[in-house]
């Protein structure tokens, strides 16, 4: 059992996660912000899993917790990849700017 | 006592520079706050015993993620001033959005309770007497070897997309052309010459010099189909 109660890493990692998804909100506009408010959201979810792990001393949430770590890293090379050729095609990276499918 | 105020003092420092990524002028600075927030994460993993995890973490994300994030903002040429407006009317929403959902955290967390057997459950018992390295590395490639292929497989997808989204043809470099290659014959690039003895050189005194080949004229109708180059 860790030394700091369970309660405490799940309030911070809550907190984190409405940091990110606040985050989203706020720069609607800016895609590479919106990445990383993403990054924060995966963080919140890490941590989750590592305070249950610890908490219950099952090695299972660590391992979890390496695999949300590599989609993270996926995800984040993906999406600045989209962003990179999005920003050649159009000069700019304005979400409301997509708009090629019509949707 | 100690890890307590320590858990408090990094805890507070990943709240603000998270709070301080989402609300920077400068996309710069989010990501130089995201590279402070994921070092407070790992330090957070150190309290809760996941030592391997952080420092993965600190290799992966501040290594790897942050100085990408970092590389494609500076790279980019975007006035991001401009992309600050409605930074104001975005708020109110945002705000309301996020109170809520950390008010249903509250409520669940509140209400929330280990469930009596959820300790006969354990997928795999932390072992005892034994660093965590060695624990994850004892049950990463063994019982868990389809987790540990599919994160393989998620960063290979990943590497090729990013490949081939970012790969772009330039006008000035020059490719393999394999239909020329294929279709050349024997009659277009050789030349055999039967020369008596003795009469090897021609009769201006110069050496018989093989057809130079013409250089291929560059295709036009190649690159007619819009492949939507960098413009």
């Amino acid at each position: 059992m860790m030394a700091v109660g369970l309660g405490h890493f799940l309030a911070v990692s809550a907190i984190l996660l409405v940091l990110g998804i606040f985050g989203i909100f706020l720069n609607r506009k800016n895609v590479i912000v919106i990445l990383m408010s993403i990054e924060l959201i995966l963080l919140a979810v890490n941590i989750n899993f590592v305070a249950f792990s610890a908490a219950l001393n099952d090695m299972a949430g660590q391992i979890m917790a390496m695999l949300v770590l590599t989609v993270a890293a996926a995800e984040a090379a993906i999406g600045l990849a989209i962003v990179v050729i999005y920003f050649r095609n159009r000069g700019s990276i304005q979400v409301e700017d997509v708009n090629l499918m019509k949707g | 006592m100690i890890t307590a105020i320590l858990f408090y003092i990094f805890a507070g420092i990943l709240l603000a520079s998270a709070a301080m990524v989402v609300s920077s002028r400068n996309p710069v600075h989010s990501v130089l706050f995201l590279i402070l927030a994921f070092f407070n994460a790992a330090a957070l993993f150190l309290i809760a015993g996941a030592e391997f995890l952080a420092m993965i973490l600190v290799i992966v994300y501040v290594g790897a993620v942050a100085v990408l994030f970092l590389f494609v903002v500076m790279m980019l040429d975007v006035d991001f001033a401009e992309l600050r407006g409605g930074f104001q009317r975005y708020l109110p929403v945002g705000a309301t959005v996020g109170v809520v959902l950390l008010l249903e955290l509250a409520i669940v967390l509140g209400g929330w309770e280990l469930a009596p057997g959820a300790v006969q459950l354990r997928m795999s018992p932390t072992p005892v007497g034994m660093s965590n390295t060695e624990a994850i590395g004892r049950i990463l490639y063994t019982d868990y070897i389809f987790q540990f292929q599919t994160a393989g497989l998620i960063l290979l997808v990943a590497m090729i997309g990013a490949i081939v989204l970012t790969l772009r043809d330039r006008k000035t470099s020059r490719h393999q052309n394999i239909r020329h290659q294929t279709e050349r014959t024997v009659a277009e690039t050789l030349q055999l010459v039967s020369v008596k003895l003795g009469a090897g050189t021609t009769a201006s005194g110069g050496i018989l010099r093989p057809i130079v080949a013409e250089p291929e004229p560059v295709e036009e109708e190649a690159d007619a189909g819009g492949h939507g180059h960098g413009h």
